[in-house]
């Protein structure tokens, strides 16, 4: 295995962490949805790129499942909820947006001297991907902490996910059942979050998750 | 019987208990559920004590339940036959007398069907081989005495001795398994097979012993993790009460044996101190507790405690002894404490069954609205004498010989080498002594306020005799207890085999010395002839009986009307339980309970009754137990605003543990 398959894995992986730090920084959802979209294809082609290296023809499918449902199912159904809910045009901000860009680059730190430290022996490939991943993951549980509105809770959610993916085809030998079982319990958590989503708009005329501890008489 | 078929009785019990399930008529389900209890355990108590008797090899299974890697052991040596056979007996004898007993349930389905379980899981404790079975059947064994416990939970109080109760068994239960994981340590196998066989190379021995001592004594009631037992024990129908007291402590005694004698491997030096100090305290605090006690079955309860105080007492000589590499004397102490335990289930037995008795033909559990009884219930006022002067340890009972033993061992303390223990068993030796006159007391009183004197009220002047099954059971126990101390020499040489066991030595065959006399040591120094002794006092009681009838009796006399020491014929003038124990109420007033009396006597010319009013503290409660639960209670205050969190809040903390705990694997690596 030459130095330009692992540069190529190692530029898919960083793209992945790029890309969560553009979803951190958006505050529009139509632009936040678009750039998970592009999370959804990167994560595809770096799917993609190790089922060629490790020559394992299973990945192929797992890529496949990824371009249909996170890069294409996923933010489309997002996109019409926000269409019909009307929330396209909300700002949302709860910590403010500098903060959690540093917050975001200390968790990607902590996450490489983690890995790197803890795999000590492990294959360059994995160790390197297993850390980007950590960072996907950890940025992903960052955005679902700092953001309230609903949607973009849910496209935090669905970006960790994807870090699990990350990690899970850099280690080589992750069954495709799993990967397939998943795939699903995503949509159909997605399905579930959507109703839930209409539910609390039709209740409180809104997705912000504020007017629920509103109207528990939790005052912030 | 072959090992499945102690296994087969045990599962026929829990079928038993699914067979309480079934609709049915409530005095049928009382005769089918105890019936069927008593032909098993009889079955199994017959099968453990020929297999103890006849001295025969161990017998042990593996089956492939429960956790993959290492299965259900089960092992049959001489140590859990003898259990089995206190289990097994004491099993039979209750579900005897619930046959009669049983029938004044008022809500029989919250005994039925725990009833059963609660036996079976006791003989399954003691048939388990690893540490996996073993902390389940202890589990399952709490959890059935727990519902039974709280069977009559309307009754004030009760509710809350269940909840102290169950707190104080799971922590208990958590010991054992620290315990347990200790002592496989890094090999990680949990079969007693295997943690016999690394014994020599454990480290942090004196850890586990502490943990035994707080996991196996809380459930056997030694001070300061007692303070359940009064609460529950009392609480659960009788004839439970009788298992709880008589037969689940022996459980735990068990537990404590099998764990220390038997698992850890060779004793150090200091491991009797702990043993011989709790056990001490236990056996004071319990006589003097139970002397101040009102309720009935409550005085049993603490009485309990005493005894394994004194059982714990002959445990921690025995331990004192062998680390010192005195195996006889050990095998004396131990001896005395094996012997103690059968005694103890026989007569707490007895006198819970006693107890029930009165509840039945009363009513009443407060001795003082009791009295007078022994006209009314003749036999159950004999069988209770019986078990009052056994536990009493009087000759020629079996409390006496058991007692005795304990003390002949203590004789010999001069002998060891360590200071701490030549200092500390002599003082033991005092507290045993203190105790078992205290306990001494303590049946005096229950005797004398409840079967003499005149009726305290309503419900004991209208007694009558409870049924035949509840007199069979007591007179069947009432018998045994004159046999045991009677034949002494008999079960001792039945202990032998299980002291070899634990101990590779054990006392000399009794049988061997003429008139069924023992010798714990030598004859030479000390012996007890417990036949003579019982026809000495048969005779000279019946030549005292005989006289006293014959020249003083008779005769006629003359007396001034009214009087006899009953210038009023009121009974409240009659001595009451309070007065009773008000002498050693006062003597030990700061160190057991800060007794406080206040009397307010009216001026002359008023009216207003006088008033006598008496407070107890329990002490160790108070400075023991208050400040911890104080203490959770804070913690759980502070922690529950947790409870009221946004979901936003929720997913921070899952995120910042998430971070703190990367962040601890980066700083520690």
């Amino acid at each position: 295995m030459g130095g330009l398959y692992f540069d190529i894995a190692h530029l898919f992986a960083g793209g992945l962490v790029l890309i969560s730090f553009i979803l951190l920084y958006q505050d529009r959802l139509y632009a936040l949805l678009n750039v998970f979209a592009l999370q959804a294809f990167v994560l595809a082609l770096s799917v993609a790129w190790q089922a060629y290296v490790q020559d394992a023809p299973h990945l192929y499918i797992t890529a496949g499942i990824t371009i249909a449902f996170k890069a294409v199912a996923i933010p489309v159904a997002l996109h019409r909820m926000v269409a019909r809910l009307g929330v396209h045009r909300e700002v949302e901000t709860v910590v403010r947006l500098v903060p959690t860009m540093l917050a975001g680059i200390a968790l990607v730190a902590l996450s490489m001297v983690v890995m790197l430290r803890v795999t000590g022996g492990a294959d360059p490939l994995a160790r390197e991907d297993l850390a980007f991943a950590l960072s996907v993951v950890l940025l992903g549980l960052l955005m679902m902490v700092t953001r309230s509105n609903a949607v973009s809770q849910v496209v935090g959610f669905m970006s960790l996910e994807n870090g699990l993916i990350l990690a899970a085809t850099g280690a080589k030998g992750m069954p495709l059942v799993v990967e397939i079982s998943v795939a699903f319990s995503i949509l159909i958590a997605l399905i579930v979050i959507g109703i839930f989503l209409f539910r609390i708009r039709e209740r409180f005329d809104s997705v912000d998750l504020q007017v629920l501890d509103d109207y528990r008489g939790e005052a912030r | 019987m072959p090992l499945p078929g102690y296994l087969i009785g045990v599962a026929a019990l829990l079928v038993l208990a699914l067979t309480a399930l079934l609709p049915r008529r409530i005095r049928s389900g009382t005769v089918v559920i105890y019936g069927g209890s008593l032909v098993v355990t009889a079955v199994l108590f017959a099968a453990a004590a020929w297999h103890l008797l006849a001295n025969a090899a161990g017998l042990s299974l593996s089956l492939p339940l429960g956790v993959p890697w290492l299965g259900a052991n089960f092992r049959l040596d001489a140590l859990s036959a003898f259990i089995l056979v206190v289990i097994d007996f004491g099993a039979a004898a209750a579900s005897y007398y619930a046959l009669g007993y049983g029938r004044h349930e008022h809500e029989p389905m919250r005994v039925l069907p725990f009833y059963p379980v609660f036996l079976a899981a006791m003989n399954l404790v003691v048939l388990a081989d690893d540490a996996f079975a073993f902390l389940l059947s202890w589990e399952m064994m709490s959890l059935a005495s727990w519902a039974l416990v709280m069977s009559h939970h309307q009754v004030p109080g009760n509710a809350r001795a269940g909840y102290v109760y169950i707190v104080m068994a799971s922590i208990g239960t958590f010991a054992l398994l620290m315990a347990f994981g200790l002592m496989a340590g890094d090999i990680g196998d949990y079969t007693f097979a295997a943690m016999r066989a690394h014994a020599s190379e454990r480290t942090a021995t004196g850890v586990v012993l502490a943990l035994a001592l707080f996991g196996a004594g809380s459930k056997a009631g030694l001070a300061p993790f007692h303070v359940w037992l009064p609460l529950a024990h009392p609480a659960a129908p009788s004839h439970v009460s009788a298992l709880m007291s008589g037969v689940m402590t022996k459980v735990a005694v068990y537990g404590f044996l099998r764990i220390v004698f038997d698992l850890l491997g060779t004793p150090v030096w200091w491991w009797g101190i702990p043993v011989l100090a709790t056990g001490a305290v236990t056996a004071v605090i319990g006589a003097l507790l139970g002397l101040m006690q009102n309720d009935l079955k409550r005085v049993l309860a603490y009485s309990t405690i005493e005894n394994i105080g004194v059982i714990f007492i002959a445990l921690g000589l025995a331990l004192g002894f062998q680390s010192h590499g005195y195996s006889a004397a050990a095998a004396l102490a131990l001896t005395a404490a094996l012997f103690h335990v059968l005694n103890h289930s026989l007569f707490k037995s007895l006198l819970f069954f006693g107890s029930g008795a009165l509840l039945t033909a009363t009513g009443e559990r407060n001795m003082a609205r009791l009295g007078g009884l022994l006209n009314r219930m003749p036999m159950t006022g004999l069988f209770m004498l019986v078990g009052c002067v056994a536990i009493s340890a009087l000759p020629p009972f079996n409390g006496f010989v058991s007692e005795w033993l304990a003390f002949q061992a203590i004789l010999l303390s001069p002998v060891l080498s360590s200071w701490a223990l030549k200092l500390m068993i002599p003082a033991v030796g005092a507290m045993l002594a203190l105790a078992a006159a205290l306990a001494g007391a303590a049946y005096v009183r229950v005797f004398g306020i409840a079967f003499l004197g005149r009726p305290r009220s309503d419900a004991a002047t209208n007694a009558t005799e409870v049924d035949r099954f509840s007199v069979t059971a007591m007179a069947a126990l009432g018998i045994l207890c004159l046999a045991a101390g009677v034949f002494p020499g008999v079960v001792i040489d039945a202990l032998e085999p299980l002291v070899r066991q634990l101990l590779g030595t054990a006392m000399a065959h009794q049988s061997q010395l003429g008139w069924l006399a023992i010798a714990p040591i030598a004859e030479s120094r000390s012996s007890y002839d417990g036949l003579l002794v019982f026809l000495f006092i048969t005779t000279s009681a019946l030549l005292a009986a005989v006289i006293i009838h014959r020249f003083a009796s008779d005769q006629t006399r003359i007396a001034p009307p009214w009087d006899c020491g009953f210038p009023q014929n009121d009974p409240a003038t009659q001595y009451t339980p309070e007065s009773f124990a008000q002498p050693v109420r006062r003597v030990f007033s700061g160190f057991g309970f800060a007794a406080s009396e206040a009397v307010d006597m009216p001026r002359p010319g008023d009216l207003r009754p006088a008033h006598f009013e008496l407070k107890l503290k329990d002490l160790i409660w108070d400075y023991g137990y208050q400040p911890v639960v104080n203490t959770v209670f804070g913690i759980a205050d502070a922690l529950n605003r947790l409870q009221f969190l946004t979901i936003r809040q929720y997913l921070s903390l899952v995120f910042a543990a998430l971070v703190f705990l990367l962040l601890a694997l980066a700083i520690w690596t």
